[in-house]
């Protein structure tokens, strides 16, 4: 029953780095740089303007300590801000895309082919930092669904992304915010029209290939009045010693009546078990309840990452609106986690829920951060919000930052919050059993995050069971 | 009890650690195959850490003797190879697992000891109807198996569900500890009939409990007298009616008596 210790210790399972050519930037950021990006993208004058602002923004912002984190300074000129798999000709079809991309795939067990039409799902596959094909384009467009990359998007629906880009997260929102406003390199967009209900799950898959090349993606939804869309977002990458650092953004706005649920399944490298290497992962997320009755939830499970600063959240300006955020965070070896959700009230009648489940083991830190606000005119608003740790070995640490600001005298805000260990005697009844160690570590595990689980799509519910049973297969004994 | 029944479990001077202290003292006992054997004894003889010892508790150090199971040396198993082998440990307090389904549970421990014993594995749905039948010999309502495991249940529900798990894995060894306690007289006699409905000829039962009125239900054909790490005594299912009768001090008089005069 040595296990406790040494039974969550896996090595990265998709530690390879694909040899295609990057068409990539000089290090370094600076306005000519911001400029390139935009140019290289062919993009309209206002977004060059947009980013040049952020730029400008960027430069008088200093770097957020506020996190329980810690990393050796940043050096922001010395990352590669803008990198492409170099495309070999126009692509019409997936017999076209480079066969090492697709093996690449294959490896991650990314089913992006047939059997991804079997099952329903599109996918808009990100490679580096430029979409290499989107699939099912025709057939969303039936329904007048837009999904596309944030590029493409630019090109074909400028409108639509000069009035929601930066609406939910402006540039001037925080410092990575800031930076990626400056410099994305691409990401995905999505519409979903008036009334209409997306017929199938929309995924994105992401891989960061470039050894230096920091991954700055953007990704904006938008569902008018009665729409609705499921969205799942999963994420690997390569080994590497460098650390790596992504600064994505993603916002969301439901109409009257809308509907968006976001899932997202993280895996990005941790760095090895002493810490070196992984992603330095500082994520802003946030949905907008614009309209009455929208509902906006978001569903996190998040198992990578060197460092994991991300907190998303719903501003519920429409009446009646729901947020909601569900969130497995798992951390081991030397990963530092800061993640929770903001949920801010401002219409009447409004409602949120925060589920947090957070896993440590090794020698990582996990905290939950979390902002209930209940603006004055937030009447019969309503927040449940529940944080459990549970804690595998005694080298790790788990925290709670709850932080409640409620400025209505009829608002609603409850938190519980608890801390388990998985202790000998639960192993040692499953043992009893004969259960082995290995399986009573996964179904212990796969029992604390039950309440996320069920709320992500049933794919995805699969491999999160998969990957954290993965992160928890080892040497036992 | 004929001679040529097999020995299913042979405990040889074995002594034995918890936290550096000792706890067993040298206790010595022969379980064949039908036999029905009662532990009982004073708070802190030593009874429930036995039990943990025998089941392989990693809290617990062997420090001498030896235990045969089988002919084998118990004591080199690891504790879930013990269980897929058959020994079955009822706990005390049974340990509550948030988020994992009765059934998931069982069907996990079922199928992973078919298949280590090379039978069948069974399907949610297969094992649903082999669900309902088993419920039976704890007399529970098929709702318990969709609840979480343990959580939330009440001490006779917990200690119905430790026979409900002795019904699926139907060992060659069970060891019941304190199953009796806090049940009452309606729990313990539900408690009572499953074990007796999975008592067979190849199989043993050995209860550890501080009191007499399980005995009522399950016939023991062994009643042993546990103290100080040892077993000071052992007679048939009368010796426990005059122990409840007299109390545990006559048993250690005795034992220290002829202990001078030996």
């Amino acid at each position: 029953m040595t296990s406790v210790l040494n039974v969550v210790n896996q090595p990265y399972k998709h530690g390879f780095v694909t040899d295609i050519e990057s068409d990539a930037l000089p290090k370094g950021l600076s306005e000519d740089i911001v400029r390139a990006i935009s140019a290289r993208k062919n993009e309209p004058e206002w977004m060059l303007d947009f980013r040049l602002k952020a730029f400008r923004h960027w430069l008088t912002m200093i770097e957020p300590t506020w996190a329980h984190v810690h990393y050796p300074k940043i050096d922001f000129q010395n990352i590669v801000y803008y990198s492409a798999p170099k495309p070999k000709k126009k692509l019409n079809s997936l017999d076209e895309v480079d066969p090492e991309l697709l093996r690449t795939f294959e490896k991650l067990g990314v089913p992006i082919n047939e059997q991804k039409a079997m099952t329903g799902v599109a996918v808009d596959v990100i490679f580096d930092s430029v979409s290499v094909t989107t699939t099912y384009k025709e057939k969303l467009a039936e329904y007048g669904i837009v999904f596309c990359s944030f590029s493409e998007a630019l090109q074909t629906h400028p409108d639509l992304i000069k009035q929601y880009v930066g609406s939910v997260v402006p540039y001037t929102d925080n410092f990575y915010a800031a930076l990626n406003s400056a410099v994305f390199s691409d990401g995905s967009f999505c519409y979903i029209p008036k009334g209409v209900k997306c017929p199938m799950d929309l995924s994105t898959y992401f891989r960061i290939n470039n050894g230096e090349s920091g991954q700055f993606e953007r990704t904006l939804i938008v569902a008018e009045e009665g729409a609705s869309v499921s969205y799942l977002e999963g994420c690997t990458a390569p080994q590497f010693d460098t650390n790596q650092l992504h600064a994505a953004v993603v916002e969301l706005v439901a109409m009257d009546n809308a509907d968006i649920k976001y899932s997202t399944v993280q895996n990005w490298y941790a760095g090895d078990e002493n810490g070196l290497g992984g992603i330095y992962n500082f994520v802003t997320k946030r949905g907008l309840c614009k309209g009455a009755n929208s509902k906006i939830s978001w569903t996190q499970v998040e198992t990578g990452s060197a460092i994991t600063w991300k907190y998303p959240g719903c501003v519920l300006l429409g009446d009646n609106s729901i947020g909601e955020f569900y969130s497995v965070a798992l951390t081991n070896n030397m990963q530092q986690a800061d993640t929770g959700s903001k949920m801010i009230h401002i219409g009447k009648n409004t409602r949120s829920r925060i589920v947090s489940k957070g896993i440590s083991a090794g020698r990582s830190v996990n905290s939950y951060r979390g902002l209930v606000k209940i603006g004055p005119k937030a009447s019969g608003a309503r927040n449940f919000s529940q944080c459990d740790s549970m804690l595998i070995g005694s080298n790790c640490s788990a925290n709670t930052f709850p932080y409640i600001e409620v400025l209505n005298n009829n608002g609603t805000v409850e938190h519980e919050a608890s801390t388990s260990k998985i202790g000998e005697d639960q192993l040692f009844f499953l043992a009893q059993r004969g259960i082995d160690a290995e399986e009573a570590m996964s179904m212990i595990i796969n029992g604390f995050c039950k309440d996320v689980f069920t709320q992500l799509p049933m794919e995805f519910a699969v491999e999160a069971t998969k990957l954290l049973s993965l992160k928890l297969e080892g040497s036992v004994g | 009890m004929s001679s040529n029944t097999q020995t299913i479990l042979e405990v040889r001077n074995l002594t034995a650690t918890v936290a550096g202290v000792q706890i067993l003292k040298g206790l010595n006992l022969t379980v064949k195959a039908g036999e029905v054997h009662a532990i009982m004894g004073p708070n802190g003889s030593g009874k429930s850490t036995f039990s943990k010892v025998l089941a392989g508790h990693p809290s617990y150090t062997v420090t001498g003797g030896e235990v045969l199971y089988k002919g084998k040396n118990l004591l080199d198993l690891a504790p879930e190879e013990r269980a897929i082998d058959g020994v079955f440990l009822a706990f005390q307090y049974p340990i509550e697992i948030p988020g994992v389904s009765n059934s998931a549970f069982l069907r996990t421990a079922y199928n992973l000891r078919q298949a280590k014993l090379g039978k069948e594995e069974l399907d949610p749905l297969e094992f649903d109807d082999l669900a309902r039948e088993k419920i039976k010999v704890v007399e529970m309502d098929p709702g318990f198996l969709s609840r979480n495991l343990n959580e939330g249940f009440s001490g006779g529900e917990k200690k119905r569900n430790e026979i409900l798990q002795m019904a699926f894995l139907e060992p060659t060894l069970a060891v019941l500890d304190e199953t009796d306690s806090g049940l009452d007289i309606d729990a313990l006699k539900i408690v009572a009939n499953g074990v007796n409905k999975l008592l067979t000829p190849d199989n043993a039962v050995i209860m550890v409990t501080h009191y007499q009125r399980l005995l009522n239900y399950i016939t023991p054909h062994f009643v042993h007298v546990m103290s100080d790490g040892r077993i000071l005594k052992t007679g048939g299912k009368e010796l426990a009616l005059e122990l409840e009768e007299r109390g545990y001090d006559w048993v250690r008089d005795e034992d220290t008596a002829s202990r001078a005069t030996a």
